[in-house]
């Protein structure tokens, strides 16, 4: 194996980041891939953190879920790979617990 | 939102692993498996924030425990687990994530997995599990380098010696205790076979660690019939350095 076939983590630790835009927690979210069409958690997906932002891939095609960047005080957010999600506002972050 | 906490006590796991608790006056509550993410700032106004998981049970009092492993050239673990003292004030921004949960109202079998620190996150589970009664029985795999490097030893030794719900079974990859029956090794599938439940049982299973870890311990899980929904997973990376 390539020493990059392992650089990712899971869709989970970009919770805080994504906590700072959203309001409900998105981590635990279903989502569909626009390119295959499979419908995961966005926990599940394959996150990659190594450059200035965060890129989320899907967990079965590796096609581009959602690409998050910051620039100073400025996120620029690009989810154009996730077809919906589905959020469960029950679980709001502030409440958990 | 950043909260500020204070740290109240610390201890060391191994030598390089260090338990730091923190009291947060605005903790709103957590569940087991969340994490956290710490930011330190520099003078100069650099700052780098890391996560880290949550290692105590949800609890009313804004008692937060973090365990933190010391990483080789790391920005931040070498100041959490080196140079941390009683009384210094940390910013926090969570609890954070509501996948990688264990929830009291849960009643089915419980299957942790660990790699290495990966144990911190399924101890809040363990720990919240024996703290809110229930009946979900329990069991972890724990694959570790070497005895001197399992976090919560004692702990850990206290609920598999009593009347408890927890099986405990330590894998050990460089170094056995003596008469240890298995060699040391990674995990194999015969390994995690033996050491979990059968998926008959419908198990939720939550496995923690570095990637090529968690990678092979859900696929033998999935392997053994386990539904991959029922396979709930948490990577570190290539290093253990959660970025």
């Amino acid at each position: 194996m390539s020493s990059t076939a392992y650089d990712y983590v899971d869709g989970n630790a970009a919770a805080g980041e994504l906590s700072r835009i959203f309001a409900t927690d998105v981590t635990a979210a279903e989502g569909q891939c626009a390119h295959c069409g499979a419908i995961k958690r966005f926990a599940e997906a394959h996150l990659y953190m190594q450059g200035p932002g965060i890129v989320a891939r899907c967990a079965v095609c590796e096609n581009v879920l959602l690409r998050l960047a910051k620039v100073r005080q400025r996120v620029s957010l690009d989810m154009r790979g996730i077809t919906y999600l589905k959020l469960d506002t029950s679980q709001s972050l502030e409440s958990s617990g | 939102m950043w909260r500020v906490g204070t740290v109240v006590a610390f201890h060391n796991e191994t030598a390089t692993a260090r338990t730091i608790t923190l009291k947060v006056p605005d903790w709103p509550g957590h569940i087991a498996g969340q994490h956290v993410d710490v930011r330190l700032t520099a003078s100069d106004g650099y700052s780098a924030v890391r996560s880290y998981s949550i290692a105590s049970a949800p609890n009313s009092e804004g008692r937060v425990e973090l365990t933190v492993e010391r990483l080789p050239n790391g920005e931040v673990s070498p100041y959490l687990t080196q140079e941390v003292a009683v009384s210094d004030r940390l910013e926090l921004r969570g609890p954070i994530g509501g996948w990688f949960v264990w929830r009291t109202q849960q009643t089915e079998p419980i299957q942790l997995i660990a790699g290495g620190s990966g144990i911190v996150p399924l101890m809040a589970m363990i720990r919240s599990r024996i703290s809110a009664g229930g009946t979900a029985p329990l069991r972890l795999l724990y694959s570790v380098r070497e005895p001197e490097a399992v976090f919560y030893r004692d702990e850990l030794q206290a609920l598999s010696n009593k009347d408890n719900p927890v099986t405990v079974t330590y894998a050990y990859t460089r170094a056995i205790p003596k008469d240890w029956p298995r060699p040391p090794g990674r995990i194999d599938a015969a390994l995690i076979a033996n050491a979990t439940w059968p998926s008959n049982v419908g198990p939720t299973c939550y496995v923690c660690g570095p990637t090529s870890f968690v990678e092979t311990a859900a696929g033998f899980l999935a392997g053994l019939g386990n539904s991959p929904d029922k396979i709930r997973t948490e990577r570190f990376g290539p290093t253990g350095d959660r970025k």
